[in-house]
């Protein structure tokens, strides 16, 4: 859950210059991607390979005879060297297979494909209000630097490191939900309004809304306001440290004095000449903490009933599923990948040093 | 540097420590530490860290002593007692205390904690110490699997390895130090490119140093103070995730008084007995914020180019 606190981008100070160059950048980009990804393959591949659990005889149980172990044995492709089994299995996953869970009795991809827009849609609401509230926060602790106001910033900040998610959940769950009763309990909808909108994007507050139905999205936001609060806590913490960071290192740079030396109204030193460098590294602070949210919804989802994909994991971690597990896994580790090397591209494209 | 008189002789432990020319190799050592550790009493926050993490250090050593009663004393017919002057943080569906739990807990949060940095930080290091060291096709490979390991969320590779492992505190031991040694690696090896080359690791090869000792006795050392920052930040997060482990049934099995654990026996009551599982959770944040400041007064004091 905690956020990577060392994760301070450096600046990119290689210009990529010429077609040639920028090719090559691109190659190699592909490159350390797609050999992540397999790295990625390569650990899910050893997880379910050092289960305890023999596969061929969960299949034909404890009674069978010999020739029926290994007849099922050579069946799933366990006779066949560790290698190939990689191979077989970096093809299945490529065409979208991931197994069958034996919880759901259905295959796993699909079962992923429809609990994902539950974790989008709540983590996509907790990074948007963590960004809205985050940045203004962290830039007032570093203008106003030593006082109290900073001090209490930054405890709450390093609050998001020290409260556990479940915890969190919990007690607010307790207050809002049972004790004030301002918000809706577990799940994602009352049962009532279940399956009352068509899904289009799977987005329950986007279907809602296109279906113009308005009692549903009323019910659906009074259900998300509390997870996706908890969760914007844990990236709000993040990004108003690490703006106050970077502020701080621009405050005290020469170009901020000088704009307050020609006698320019505070504001616009602050928003202008200090904030204007540190967009940059903003947006890969945001990309990191946008994919550790779908981390953290594991924690969250779990004591929210929320129908996603850390509710699913979790699920599947308890039924011993490890088609589902291992299925999961590899999801929230491809998304995460991606946004990170997003986040990487974005950066390079918007620091005007890395312009021809 | 040497413009000037020299300072006149000065008694004192304190002037000995501070001396611009230390004597001895044993004095400019101390002299160091003496330097880090008053810039780190300067620091209030870190103070309350330091004071924090040694609570907790005292209190799981003395847990027979200072806890009420003992982590598995029943009493049915004072169960889901709300907190009170007999029970501080009341007592849970069997009757225990909690308090009681909350403070035999300390001593597996800290075990935990400890085993996980003994078998990540030391493996991190050589990985990292190793691939800076060695550089060329060996640091490839061994940045490569770090790069990958560090590219999977760090919870979701937890859970996937006990899952695969078997739930137990064990084996979340096991799972979370797999997940958090990356991270030195990348340390240890960014500061080893930093002085490979420098001339007195030069000048202990050519006195005939092997590599491995070069390694373990003239490169390790130099990378230990970055680490032992980095380690301090982690362990609120490894708190945290040995925590969610025990909350998801993973970890720390009942009748353990691991607070996840205690916070997911909890769960159940917690519309109408809420301290059951806000209790523990408390202890969590508390030992998590003390590790936090502690680190980053640390951070503060050793490495003044990373003040956050």
């Amino acid at each position: 859950m905690a956020p990577d606190m060392s994760a301070i981008p450096q600046p990119s100070t290689r210009p990529a210059r010429g077609l040639r160059r920028a090719s090559r950048g691109v190659a190699g980009f592909v490159l350390t991607t797609a050999v992540t990804f397999l790295g990625l393959l390569a650990i899910t591949f050893f997880i379910g390979r050092v289960v305890p659990i023999d596969p061929a005889l969960a299949v034909v149980g404890d009674r069978a005879t010999q020739e029926q172990y290994e007849a099922a044995r050579v069946a799933l492709g366990l006779d066949r060297p560790l290698f190939v089994q990689f191979l077989v299995y970096v093809g299945d996953v490529m065409t979208g297979d991931l197994g069958q869970s034996i919880t759901t009795n259905r295959p796993v991809a699909e079962d992923l494909a429809r609990v994902f827009p539950a974790t989008l849609e709540m983590a996509t609401l907790g990074i948007l209000a963590g960004v809205l509230i985050g940045v203004p926060v962290g830039v007032w602790a570093a203008v106003r630097q030593g006082t109290w106001i900073d001090q209490v910033i930054r405890i709450f900040a390093l609050m998001g490191y020290s409260v556990p998610a479940f915890w969190l959940g919990l007690v607010g769950l307790a207050l809002f939900y049972a004790g004030l009763g301002w918000v809706a309990g577990p799940g994602r909808i009352d049962i009532f309004y279940d399956g009352l909108v068509e899904p289009v994007t799977g987005l329950l507050l986007v279907d809602s809304l296109i279906a113009g139905d308005f009692t549903v999205f009323g019910n659906a936001v009074s259900h998300i306001v509390l997870p996706a609060t908890i969760l914007a806590f844990f990236s709000l913490a993040y990004i108003a440290r690490m703006t106050r960071s970077f502020m701080l290192d621009q405050l005290g740079s020469e170009h901020v004095t000088t704009a307050r030396v020609k006698g320019l109204p505070e504001w616009k030193v602050i928003w202008v000449h200090a904030f204007r460098p540190i967009r940059v590294p903003l947006v890969t602070v945001i990309g990191l903490s946008y994919a550790q949210l779908l981390e953290g919804s594991v924690m969250i989802e779990t004591v929210f009933s929320w129908p996603g994909i850390g509710n699913y994991l979790t699920t599947a971690l308890l039924n011993a599923d490890m088609n589902a597990v291992l299925g999961a896994t590899l999801v929230v580790g491809v998304v995460f990948v991606a946004i990170n090397r997003l986040s990487d591209v974005a950066y390079r494209l918007l620091d005007p040093r890395a312009k021809r | 540097m040497s413009a000037g008189p020299r300072p006149a002789p000065r008694s004192g432990l304190r002037d000995w420590l501070l001396a611009e020319a230390p004597s001895s190799r044993r004095q400019a050592a101390l002299g160091s530490a003496y330097r880090t550790w008053s810039q780190l009493l300067r620091n209030p926050l870190a103070v309350a860290g330091g004071l924090i993490v040694l609570g907790l250090v005292l209190v799981a050593a003395f847990a027979p002593w200072i806890a009420p009663d003992t982590p598995y004393g029943q009493s049915l017919s004072e169960r889901l007692m709300p907190p009170s002057a007999e029970h501080w943080m009341g007592t849970d569906e069997l009757g225990r205390d909690i308090l009681s739990r909350v403070i035999w807990g300390a001593r597996i949060t800290l075990m935990i904690v400890v085993l996980v940095a003994v078998i990540s930080a030391p493996l991190g290091l050589l990985v990292g110490a190793v691939a800076g060291y060695a550089g060329g096709w060996v640091d490839k490979v061994l940045m490569g699997i770090t790069d990958i390991f560090l590219s999977m969320p760090k919870l979701i590779l937890a859970l996937a390895f006990v899952a695969a492992l078997g739930p137990g505190i064990e084996n979340a031991v096991i799972a979370i130090a797999i997940t958090s040694w990356p991270a030195y690696a990348r340390i240890a090896r960014a500061e080893t490119l930093t002085f490979a080359q420098a001339e007195f690791i030069q000048a202990v090869r050519l006195s005939g140093a092997g590599h491995m000792r070069i390694v373990t006795r003239h490169v390790i050392p130099l990378c230990l103070s970055s680490t032992i920052i980095r380690v301090t930040l982690d362990m609120a997060g490894i708190i945290l995730t040995a925590a969610g482990l025990g909350f998801l049934g993973l970890g720390a099995q009942p009748p353990l008084p691991e607070w996840g654990a205690m916070i997911s026996r909890g769960r159940t009551f917690i519309l109408d007995q809420w301290w059951v599982a806000t209790m523990p959770g408390f202890a969590i944040i508390l030992v998590s914020l003390g590790f936090c400041l502690l680190g980053d007064g640390l951070r503060d004091a050793l490495d003044p180019k990373g003040r956050t």
